[in-house]
């Protein structure tokens, strides 16, 4: 874990009430998610990491509450302190030559940092993108430069395939020996429950210090009681307790 | 001129007044990793009962202005783990005093809890918490009535021959001066004031409490002031030392705790926030001393 202040390089709408952010500093950061302290709020807010670069990263995020619309107004040139090398993501080792990714929403952040380690490895991939409407979309084009295949799903077919992406699941049958998905809880479980291969699911949870010590995330599994922020957010998906 | 940090608490030397509070720390070896845990005076481990506990339903968090609120609910492995593995592991990494957070469900818990730390080599105080809002029937039904809190500080200083033993006070009371005077009575060796206020957080859009506990305990510098008044009024009430708790976030709050009475001063909702609060608070001291002109922080204490 550390705790560096970066500067904000970029904060745009990129879809509806989707903003990227771009950070910059000292290094490149390690870790699954960041802790990103908001000017006038007192806990930290965990956001997954979309990309890394030399001398940061990029996350995606949309304005779901007063900390988020708070970020969105943040200038360029903001410091913002970022305590990152948090949480245990998706193992890319687990997947022998064909991954399936599975997204909900901006779920395709995180398996958008995933598939590059992916596709580093020489893997194949099948990405399968769900979103509410068309305007919505993000990183279709990042997953298309990396993925074998790319489908898109939409509730109102406004984009691509009509309906969920277990729709997509269904009609499309991919090959696979290991699933990856992110999105929100009853899309996952759709995922996991349809899905009879083996796959991991990354979690969300209300955390407090992000880095495993204050017990605020803690959610029952399988395996007993863990915390969400540190022993994941990426579960084994027969770990997990819906 | 070498600044002098180091304070005495309950017949024990610690190198610093600060120390983190329970249950923001966990049981230190979370961070152990992190940081040189050796620079903190001591360590309040999270609260421990005689079985284990998953705690409450997530969320168990909330952000407030100033603050935030938590309802973990005493999540924790039991009072054998807690004596024969998490200590034993911090005693080895750890230098400073190991300060053990008992909870319990009845005064016989209680009890039989404190005995177990007061056996434990590696522990160097007890406190009793009498003061958790999170759990129902557990703690605050204790420290909410100054004879019960008595009751409770009589019944595990009779078992603790060895160690110093704190009791832990919750502000959620009309007098809170009543109770400590009650558990220095009982024999209390020392007080840990103030605990969360109970506090509740509503997600006005779907028209429900934030935490699934429904409330939970608020803490955060927006409780500063509250806490620096009750340790000014308990330290200049009682004769037993005092670990001030409550909105500690720099090292001009652990002065101005110190001010108000506190021997040692707990540092909370800060580690959540900055988890890295207590290392720089120790750092930031000696130049906040020599700005204020003290050589010795033992010299502060109970000063106003």
């Amino acid at each position: 874990m550390q705790k560096k202040d970066y500067t904000v390089t970029e904060n745009r709408l990129i879809a509806a009430d989707t903003y990227r952010l771009v950070l910059s500093g000292e290094g490149p950061v390690e870790g699954e998610f960041v802790h990103l302290e908001i000017p006038g709020y007192f806990l930290r807010r965990p956001f997954s990491v979309c990309e890394t670069s030399q001398d940061g990263l990029t996350l995606l995020y949309k304005t779901v509450g007063e900390g988020t619309r708070a970020l969105a107004n943040l200038p360029v040139g903001t410091t913002l302190s970022v305590v990152s090398g948090l949480g245990k993501g998706f193992s890319a080792d687990a997947c022998r030559e064909n991954a399936l990714l599975v997204a909900g929403g901006l779920g395709a952040a995180p398996l958008y940092l995933l598939a590059k380690e992916l596709k580093a490895q020489g893997k194949h991939i099948t990405a399968i993108l769900g979103f509410n409407k068309a305007d919505e979309l993000v990183l279709q084009k990042e997953f298309e430069a990396l993925c074998d295949q790319v489908a898109i799903t939409t509730l109102d077919g406004s984009v691509g395939i009509k309906g969920f992406v277990t729709d997509a699941l269904k009609s499309l049958q991919p090959e696979y020996d290991y699933f990856y998905t992110c999105g929100p809880m009853v899309m996952m479980k759709a995922v996991c429950d349809m899905l009879s291969g083996p796959g991991e699911a990354s979690l969300e949870e209300r955390m407090g210090c992000g880095a495993g010590f204050c017990y605020g995330c803690s959610i029952q599994t399988t395996n007993g009681p863990r915390r969400v922020c540190h022993d994941g957010p990426v579960f084994k998906k027969e770990e997990i307790l819906w | 001129m070498v600044k002098d940090l180091s304070v005495q608490l309950g017949g024990l030397r610690l190198k610093n007044p600060v120390i983190p509070a329970s249950g923001t720390f966990g049981f230190g070896l979370e961070l152990a990793g992190d940081m040189d845990l050796n620079v903190l005076g001591g360590i309040s481990l999270k609260g421990s009962t005689r079985e284990a506990r998953y705690g409450n339903p997530v969320p168990r968090i909330a952000d407030c202005t100033g603050g935030m609120i938590n309802s973990v609910g005493l999540q924790n492995p039991g009072m054998d783990v807690l004596v024969n593995e998490k200590v034993p592991a911090l005693r080895k990494i750890y230098n400073g005093a190991i300060i053990a957070n008992i909870s319990g469900f009845s005064v016989e818990e209680y009890r039989e809890n404190c005995a177990k730390a007061d056996a434990c080599e590696g522990i160097d105080l007890i406190e009793v918490n009498v003061s958790c809002p999170n759990v129902h029937g557990g703690g605050l039904a204790f420290g909410t009535s100054a004879q019960a809190a008595a009751q409770v500080t009589a019944a595990v200083k009779e078992v603790c021959p060895n160690k110093p033993v704190f009791i832990k006070l919750s502000p959620n009371v009309t007098d809170i001066v009543e109770i400590a005077r009650a558990c220095e009575d009982a024999g209390a060796d020392g007080l840990t004031l103030i605990n969360t206020f109970l506090g509740m957080r509503f997600d006005i859009a779907r028209r429900k409490p934030v935490l699934a506990n429904t409330m939970g305990g608020f803490s955060g510098p927006a409780i500063f002031p509250i806490a620096l008044r009750m340790v000014y009024q308990v330290a200049h009430a009682c004769h037993i030392p005092v670990m001030g708790c409550g909105g500690v976030s720099s090292a001009r709050d652990v002065v101005e705790m110190m001010m108000a009475g506190a021997t040692a001063v707990q540092v909370g909702a800060q580690n959540l926030r900055n988890p890295f609060a207590c290392p720089e608070i120790v750092s930031e001291l000696p130049s906040v001393m020599e700005e204020l002109h003290i050589d010795s922080l033992k010299d502060i204490i109970a000063c106003i």
